[in-house]
């Protein structure tokens, strides 16, 4: 009794009181979202409904009527206009997807050579970063289209590379991989000749371990590998083909081709997102303890294994966080390919727009595709920083 | 811990109740806002753009500065051409003075958007009336100031016709029907192409020239205008052809929004003086002249002197009920001259596009182009 009324004296008044002061920071804050969304809706539809329109999706169901030159959804003119937001859209997640595992690995070796002992791999290393981070990305990507990708030969000089691959200003083709009739059966056979190789490898690794002698691992199971795919291939007769690209006259057909377009903004981003992934990776690896370095070195291992088994994997929780920001930077950055003239995202919507208007429902669109797919790569680099944590009480 | 709970869903009702009194008090704040409205266009003096205009006492058109002849910067710092001479002919019938214009330039993808929010008045920019345009984009077009048509400009020698364009790579502007009708035209001929289309003109140029693609397609006006600035070094005009076949019907006209009915009508009249003066033969060197003796007929209807009631055999002034001044065409002739004038100015055969009047030409020399009588 004498305790709860102490309680109730030392108690302070609600204003006072910082716990009731945080509760109403909060419910302010969320009403004044509120309002400002809320305000935002009214706006928009008191707009549309004053020019005399409605808010509706549609005209996604309307022919489009407008060719897209590459894409990866077999879309053509005669397809509704859903189709095509489509096609720009798989388009733009082609470049990012592209883009992404090439920064990384140009990122990680511009990373590693700021650091090397070698003093003109240094300063390659810094230039590199100091030019192609401080310049506008717009101002690179129409320079890697108009002065380095243009400027390649045109079709009538066509650069032949034996014969199986062509560069010109039109794009480049070469050889491309075609599954047959009997590709589903070779798979199987690929997955066997891996267990059998994985097998090899462990038989390799016990020999290894138990005699001390060369244990040949990638040699023996790329080997065993390598003969039975072959075999498979041979048995089966028709498991794939190599397609080659043959020049025609105003451009190429077969094979595997890339448009300079589709290269102007790949490069552009890949060179320019390099530079601050170097960065990262540079920063990552000077974080890792100094003894972790000096541990490897004792241990007897050569610079490349100190690097591979020791440093990289720590440098990485290190990296992985920043390293996220820079692939959701390259995704929402392929909506300047409209600079260039490939057909992305922007590209598409902007000629929807234009053709069958609706440019709020349009736009709304694709506000939810980048942001979508920014959560998605988010949720994908999460989980696999979650897999790199250190786990506590191992350390 | 039980009391911590209670707080908490005693704050959370709190918060709910907050929001919901911010929603209601918002609802009634838009019904006033609506009430007001209604209020003001029932007492007829809702301000419509065509007020607002005169208020400002400038005219903002949304225009083109990259295509020669209609609307282009020669390098003088001020835009010129066509398209900008139908604005001044514009501000000066609502305005009086063909000078207060403000020339808004901007690109094919954003002009609706831009009309619709507001940031201009009069969408003066070669642009193609359709029917989506009409009803999606809510744009109201006015009388069709030039019949344009779709064409297809290569390099000298490569081709010499489109149907030996199969598999080609053709540069397109985005935003525009050309892509639709490119689609359309060689589909229909079963001739396979890859479009590949720019948001801007200098790119598609680069693109060109570096012999990206085999040819360029676009308005036969802008087409006309390009090769009339080609430079000399890529071989000049001479270097390009471009195919007389026409690919599709490009009627150009100006519009405004829908929903300034007042402003569309008043403008829509001026394109259409505009045209009646080469009809009537009133020149911006002859008008003053004739507006001061301008007859009981058609002219002075034209020019907003009184006219001769057959019926009552009084002579009374047109009151055209535009919401402008009833002699507005001598302000507009007298800057800009007539329909005539401002295409032989700025595109005609002694211009640097030198495109030939063809069905733009009167009605009365065997063109379509047919204005409605003013009366």
């Amino acid at each position: 009794m004498a305790d709860a009324a102490l309680k109730e004296a030392a108690r302070p008044s609600l204003w006072r009181d910082v716990r009731v002061l945080r509760a109403a920071g909060q419910v302010v804050f969320v009403v004044i979202l509120v309002v400002i969304a809320r305000e935002m809706y009214l706006n928009a539809s008191f707009a549309i409904g004053s020019a005399g329109r409605e808010l509706s999706y549609t005209y996604l169901d309307s022919r489009a009527g407008f060719a897209i030159k590459e894409h990866i959804v077999g879309y053509s003119a005669n397809q509704p206009l859903y189709k095509a937001f489509l096609a720009g859209a798989t388009n733009a997640m082609l470049v990012a997807a592209a883009g992404i595992v090439m920064a990384t690995v140009l990122g990680v070796l511009i990373g590693v050579a700021r650091l090397s002992p070698n003093w003109m791999v240094k300063k390659i290393a810094l230039v590199y970063v100091e030019v192609f981070r401080n310049i506008p990305l717009l101002v690179q990507v129409i320079f890697w289209y108009v002065a380095v990708i243009l400027a390649i030969p045109r079709i009538e000089d066509s650069v032949s590379i034996f014969g199986v691959a062509f560069v010109s200003n039109r794009g480049a083709a070469m050889p491309a991989i075609r599954s047959g009739a009997d590709f589903g059966t070779w798979s199987l056979f690929v997955l066997a000749a891996l267990l059998v190789a994985a097998t090899v490898w462990r038989w390799r690794t016990r020999v290894h371990e138990r005699t001390g002698g060369r244990h040949y691992r990638w040699l023996s199971s790329l080997a065993v590998m390598a003969v039975l795919a072959a075999a498979g291939y041979a048995l089966l007769g028709d498991a794939f083909k190599v397609e080659l690209p043959e020049l025609i006259a105003h451009g190429y057909s077969g094979g595997l081709q890339i448009s300079p377009e589709f290269a102007g903004i790949l490069v552009a981003l890949v060179v320019y997102t390099a530079a601050f992934i170097g960065e990262i990776v540079r920063g990552s690896i000077l974080a890792v303890s100094k003894g972790q370095k000096e541990a490897a070195q004792a241990l007897g291992l050569s610079p490349g294994q100190q690097l591979r088994l020791v440093v990289l994997p720590q440098a990485m929780r290190t990296a992985i966080p920043p390293i996220n920001n820079q692939y959701l930077n390259l995704w929402k950055n392929t909506s300047l390919a409209f600079a260039v003239g490939f057909p992305d995202l922007i590209n598409i919507s902007t000629t929807m727009v234009n053709q069958a208007g609706h440019a709020l429902e349009t736009f709304s669109l694709v506000v939810g595709t980048y942001l979508g797919t920014s959560l998605l790569i988010s949720f994908g680099m999460n989980v696999l920083n979650r897999a790199v944590t250190l786990r506590g009480g191992t350390a | 811990m039980h009391s911590l709970a209670a707080k908490k869903t005693l704050a959370l009702v709190f918060a709910l109740a907050v929001v919901a009194m911010a929603c209601t008090r918002e609802e009634e704040g838009g019904e006033g806002g609506g009430t007001q409205g209604e209020t003001q266009a029932a007492q007829g003096d809702e301000t419509t753009l065509l007020d607002e205009i005169k208020q400002r006492g400038t005219l903002r058109c949304g225009v083109n500065n990259t295509v020669p002849g209609f609307g282009f910067d020669p390098g003088t710092g001020e835009i010129e051409g066509f398209d900008i001479d139908f604005c001044r002919a514009f501000a000066a019938a609502v305005l009086g003075d063909s000078e207060a214009i403000d020339l808004v330039p901007i690109d094919a993808d954003n002009r609706f958007i831009a009309l619709q929010n507001g940031d201009y008045d009069v969408l003066a920019r070669n642009t193609t009336w359709t029917t989506s345009r009409d009803g999606a984009e809510g744009v109201a077009f006015m009388h069709v100031n030039f019949y344009d048509g779709q064409a297809m400009m290569v390099r000298e020698g490569d081709f010499s016709s489109i149907d030996e364009m199969d598999g080609t790579n053709v540069c397109v502007t985005t935003g525009t029907t050309t892509e639709l009708n490119l689609a359309d035209y060689f589909g229909a001929r079963g001739l396979d192409f890859e479009p590949i289309a720019f948001e801007e003109n200098p790119q598609l140029q680069r693109a060109f020239i570096s012999g990206r693609c085999d040819g360029w397609t676009s308005d036969r006006s802008q087409l006309a205008g390009i090769r009339s600035q080609w430079p000399e070094e890529e071989g000049g005009p001479e270097s390009l052809i471009i195919f007389d076949e026409v690919i599709s019907k490009e009627p150009l006209a100006p519009g405004v929004l829908d929903s300034e009915i007042e402003l569309h009508d008043a403008l829509d009249a001026v394109v259409n003086g505009l045209i009646l003066a080469e009809e009537l033969g009133v020149t911006s060197a002859n008008v003053e002249d004739t507006a001061e003796d301008p007859g009981e007929g058609p002219v002075a209807a034209l020019l907003g002197a009184p006219v001769l009631d057959p019926e009552t055999g009084e002579s009374a002034p047109l009151d055209n009920g535009l919401g402008i001044t009833n002699n507005f065409m001598i302000d507009v002739i007298s800057a800009v001259g007539n329909y005539g004038e401002i295409f032989d100015r700025h595109v005609g055969p002694e211009s640097d596009l030198e495109l030939e009047r063809g069905i733009n030409a009167l009605w009365t020399d065997g063109g379509i182009q047919y204005a409605i009588p003013f009366r």
